[in-house]
């Protein structure tokens, strides 16, 4: 292998505080989530089940690589899916990596891409319960994000002003693929109930809109859904910019988790040239559109960029900005990086205070 | 470079596997078929317990649309990323020149030959009547 490769022991990583964006918790199954569901919607769970927009029930439109989308060695021994048992992953995770934070980003099930919003609105609610009675309150290094319907904006707002007031929510979560590009104002509320409350808006890789992955339709293979997660960041954001959320809400926080970074410096440099040419059909837009995101948003490392001279990894966070980059691991999912080995780079003390804590606790205004 | 006496040979019977510490070390020794080989546990990419990963075959194609299956269980996919290794080699498929996990030399003894040294084997007795899988490290 060549290159520096950044090894540090366990102890240096806990000496730093290290803040991971992106951690996985599962229910051990559906009936975990009855206790904190009303009568009528654990009838519906267990007499009907889930319904997205998603064209299969009870499994993802593309196999994902392994089972639970996990790494192998990531199945309890007790038992239950990867993700699902909070003392096997202070054991695998937590403990030896030295994790400080870890943000709780809770995926399955969306409430947010029911078919019937009240229930989405009803699992995303229990969903956030559970988060704090299981996971955060037992585990203070973890911090839990608001699940939203955010398909249902009214529904969303409610749930963020529900929640918000226990301290160990950080952030607001969402998955990327909406039923239309984010920056419509039909989100809006969502936006001004993140900045009342000071919460970061974390927008995570996934969901399903019932659209295609990709532009051009339906693709065979799960490699290229997968390759797709940067695709569908890329217009969100640049929905954001262009419909003038950041001008709308200048304090809102974005933080973009589980799309890779690489395509963020062409995606500014295209949408601020494309600005000089094209700002009167935006003329809200009253700033570059690079200027916005290095403003108001993050990129959380993982899928970690892998080019071939490790050196290039370094000019383009140059370019994107050291200041802007979130450590996440992902774990316990299949593609997870791991703390000490994923960046292949040689930092420096700064360089890496910065991405793996310092950065995030101004992202998700950590104490 | 020390011999170690790891288990008896019949210990790992042919398609199975056996997760040894050896000098501190965690090595994977395979039985593919009657020949043994021995690779380190540990991913060069990220450092997952590669040999604890899926055996798999190895999945060719002449032309798009067609796959060719060879190989049955010769080939180790890390547990993290998935990442395939070849368990007779030890080099990473995809990357083969700059991504290699460290393999070790087996051979298999009769315990006749062993106990007669120089060999470590301060895991187990050896006796004479039985074959045993040494590797160079």
């Amino acid at each position: 292998m060549s290159g520096a490769v950044l090894e540090r022991s366990r102890t240096d990583a806990a000496r730093l505080g290290m803040v991971d964006c992106d951690i996985h918790p599962m229910l051990r199954s559906e009936r975990a989530l009855f206790p904190y569901l009303a009568r009528r919607w654990r009838d519906e769970l267990e007499t009907f089940g889930l319904r997205t927009r998603n064209p299969f029930v009870g499994s993802f439109a593309f196999p994902k690589a392994t089972p639970a989308l996990s790494r192998r060695d990531s199945w309890p021994p007790a038992g239950g899916p990867p993700g699902s048992d909070l003392s096997f992953m202070r054991a695998q995770y937590l403990d030896p990596y030295g994790i400080e934070t870890g943000i709780l980003q809770t995926l399955i099930p969306s409430g947010k891409d029911q078919r019937n919003p009240a229930f989405g609105a009803a699992l995303c609610a229990a969903l956030n319960d559970w988060q704090i009675a299981e996971w955060t309150e037992p585990e203070p290094r973890l911090k839990a994000a608001i699940t939203i319907p955010a398909e249902d904006a009214e529904a969303s707002v409610a749930e963020i002003e529900r929640s918000a007031p226990k301290s160990d929510f950080v952030s607001i979560f969402l998955t990327t693929r909406t039923a239309e590009p984010l920056g419509r104002k039909r989100y809006w509320p969502i936006f001004a109930a993140a900045e009342r409350t000071g919460l970061a808006l974390g927008i995570h890789t996934g969901g399903s809109n019932g659209l295609p992955m990709t532009p051009g339709g339906w693709p065979s293979f799960y490699f290229e859904e997968h390759m797709a997660n940067a695709f569908a960041m890329q217009p969100l954001l640049a929905s954001l910019v262009l419909e003038g959320v950041f001008e709308a809400f200048p304090k809102l926080r974005v933080v973009l988790i589980e799309g890779g970074f690489a395509w963020a410096p062409a995606l500014a440099w295209r949408l601020d040239k494309h600005w000089a040419r094209m700002r009167p059909e935006v003329p809200h837009v009253r700033h570059p559109p690079s200027f916005y995101i290095r403003r108001q948003v993050w990129f959380a490392t993982q899928p970690v960029e892998e080019p071939p001279d490790r050196a290039d990894l370094r000019t383009l966070i140059d370019w994107i900005g050291w200041e802007r980059l979130v450590f996440a691991s992902d774990y316990p999912h299949w593609d997870m990086d791991d703390p000490q080995r994923a960046f292949k780079l040689a930092l420096s003390d700064g360089e890496t205070q910065a991405v793996f804590r310092d950065n995030a606790r101004l992202a998700y205004r950590l104490p | 470079m020390t011999r170690h006496v790891v288990a008896p040979s019949a210990e790992i019977a042919p398609g199975s596997r056996k997760l040894v510490n050896v000098a501190g070390r965690s090595i994977g020794i395979f039985n593919l078929g009657g020949e043994f080989f021995a690779l380190l546990n540990r991913c060069p990419h990220q450092g997952g317990s590669l040999c604890l990963g899926e055996q798999v075959g190895l999945v060719l194609s002449e032309e798009p649309g067609q796959y060719c299956y060879s190989r049955p269980r010769e080939m180790l996919r890390c547990p993290w990323h998935g990442w395939e290794f070849d368990i007779r080699t030890g080099q990473s498929w995809c990357d083969p020149k700059r991504m290699r996990t460290k393999s070790y030399p087996v051979t298999v003894e009769p315990g006749e030959a062993l106990v007669k040294g120089p060999y470590q084997a301060d895991i187990f007795p050896v006796s004479i009547e039985a074959d045993y899988v040494v590797i160079d490290l």
